[in-house]
């Protein structure tokens, strides 16, 4: 298991969200949540300019094994979008945390940070649920 | 209750995630189950299949038997360890299971069928061996490995007792050479050469581990699966059951009816046949990018069918699909993925052959 980096904010749901200086906001989806997918064949991005909804899918993730929707943790206008990913989905396997983003979000209402679990809360959530 | 095959403690020890198959608790991949496909193409991979269940059959009239349980005659089968696939169908058509039977002398047969069907095979086979005077034996103390791949034989054979490994390579394809310490066939479920060896569980861990040194790669359920795809094989129970027949499960090739002998489904089969199928299984390849899934919808000029077993295919690099569909020329077909109606192509199956893309 890869260490959780400390500077991110979870959904229950297995995604990740990192606040950036610039005050947007870096989504993506855990290394535990890559593990269970398994390996990822293609990525639906969502477009620059569409708008996410704390809590509602904003792009999907498949793997040989399944289809994922991915949530976004926060609201706001998609201003940036992982198009490395199109080409080497597996990127995500290989850095859940780094070079697998797969959006950013300009954040709309900072608020919603506060709803999100740390990474020690995060970090418990999967223990708990690998028993 | 899960059910563990002798090899789960080995799994678990490669580090293998588990998934729960039937009832059986398996490996799904020890890792990226896109290599341990690769491997299988292009090397050498196992998979542990003692979850299947295999089942003797003993008895003087154990052939005839055969002829009227199964769509497929076992009346093909001359030379002793001549194996054959079939189905095996209810009276109305529908297949109960599809199965592997081996010939392996006029008094004995033995058939491998599967895991997630086990129940009611075993009570639809019993329900008939009476009134032939057969004895149904499960052999549930046996274990069975699958090796795949260009160089699954080779490796094989190097850890064989030397007289079992000079006969098994010497195996025509779909033969076995049978023994109650060692059963070895020439058979699998991946489009690629390579055995099927059958040997008490008390052998089947230092098999593996003397596999694993030879250098054949571990494989899961989930490699398993998109490397039979590809190889246009059924998965049962995703791309035909009870409610389906041969005829609109691409399995028309197994069903041999021009023999005149009188086998369960018969009847079914041929009315059905008389009267027109009206739906057929093909092949289906996407090129744009995105998986196809089962359940998903298939639109075509003459209705809608529906998306069978699909994946993405690691040697195509693409997604591909069975689909059942309207009888007749389907004109353009489309997939709804998501609410998004994407082009595909029909295509006949397999889609590899011997770890070549069949398709242009």
């Amino acid at each position: 298991m890869k260490e959780i980096p400390g500077d991110l904010s979870f959904l229950k749901s297995h995604e990740w969200v990192r606040v950036e200086d610039n005050g947007t906001a870096t989504v993506g989806i855990s290394d535990h949540a890559q593990g269970l997918l398994g390996d990822l064949v293609y990525v639906e991005l969502p477009n620059v300019g569409d708008t996410a909804q704390a809590g509602t899918a904003a792009a999907v993730v498949e793997s040989v094994k399944a289809a994922s929707d991915v949530y976004s943790p926060v609201s706001g206008e998609i201003v940036a979008v992982n198009e490395a990913l199109s080409d080497r989905p597996e990127t995500i396997n290989e850095d859940a945390y780094g070079d697998g983003w797969i959006f950013v979000v300009k954040l709309s209402d900072r608020e919603e940070l506060q709803e999100l679990l740390d990474a020690d809360a995060y970090a418990e959530l999967i223990e708990n649920e690998d028993d | 209750m899960t059910r563990k095959t002798v090899l789960n403690e080995t799994h678990r020890a490669l580090g293998a995630r588990m998934v729960d198959f039937g009832g059986w608790d398996m490996p799904l991949n020890y890792g990226s189950q896109i290599e341990e496909h690769h491997a299988v193409r292009r090397d050498a991979g196992m998979f542990d299949v003692s979850h299947m269940t295999v089942v003797d059959l003993a008895g003087p009239r154990t052939r005839e038997f055969l002829r009227f349980l199964f769509a497929n005659d076992v009346g093909k089968l001359k030379k002793p360890g001549k194996a054959l696939y079939s189905c095996m169908l209810n009276e109305q058509g529908g297949v109960i299971d599809d199965l592997i039977v081996y010939f392996i002398d006029e008094s004995h047969f033995r058939t491998v069928v599967n895991a997630s069907t086990r129940e009611k095979d075993l009570a639809w086979i019993n329900r008939h061996a009476g009134q032939f005077g057969i004895s149904v034996r499960e052999r549930s103390d046996l274990a069975m490995i699958a090796v795949q791949g260009p160089q699954a034989r080779t490796k094989a054979a190097s850890v064989l007792p030397t007289d079992a490994a000079s006969a098994a390579l010497k195996l025509g394809k779909f033969v076995a050479l049978p023994g109650e310490e060692l059963f070895i066939a020439r058979t699998g479920y991946t489009g690629e050469d390579g055995f099927e060896i059958i040997v008490p569980e008390a052998s089947a861990v230092d098999l593996w581990n003397r596999l694993l040194a030879a250098g054949v790669t571990p494989a899961g359920l989930g490699a398993r699966d998109t490397l039979r795809l590809e190889a246009g094989m059924n998965l049962y129970g995703q791309d035909m059951d009870e409610t389906i027949t041969p005829w609109e499960a691409g399995l028309g090739w197994t069903v041999s009816m021009d023999d005149g002998r009188d086998f369960i489904g018969r009847a079914a089969l041929q009315a059905q046949r008389d009267g027109g199928v009206g739906r057929a299984m093909v092949g289906i390849v996407m090129d744009e990018k995105g998986v196809l899934r089962h359940g998903q919808a298939v639109l075509t000029e003459n209705g809608q069918g529906e998306i069978l077993s699909g994946t993405f295919s690691p040697t195509l690099g693409k997604a591909i699909a069975f689909a059942r569909i309207p009888a007749g020329e389907p004109g353009s077909v489309r997939v709804d993925i998501r609410g998004r109606e994407v082009p595909v192509r029909v295509v006949k199956v397999p889609f590899v052959r011997e770890g070549q893309a069949v398709l242009a």
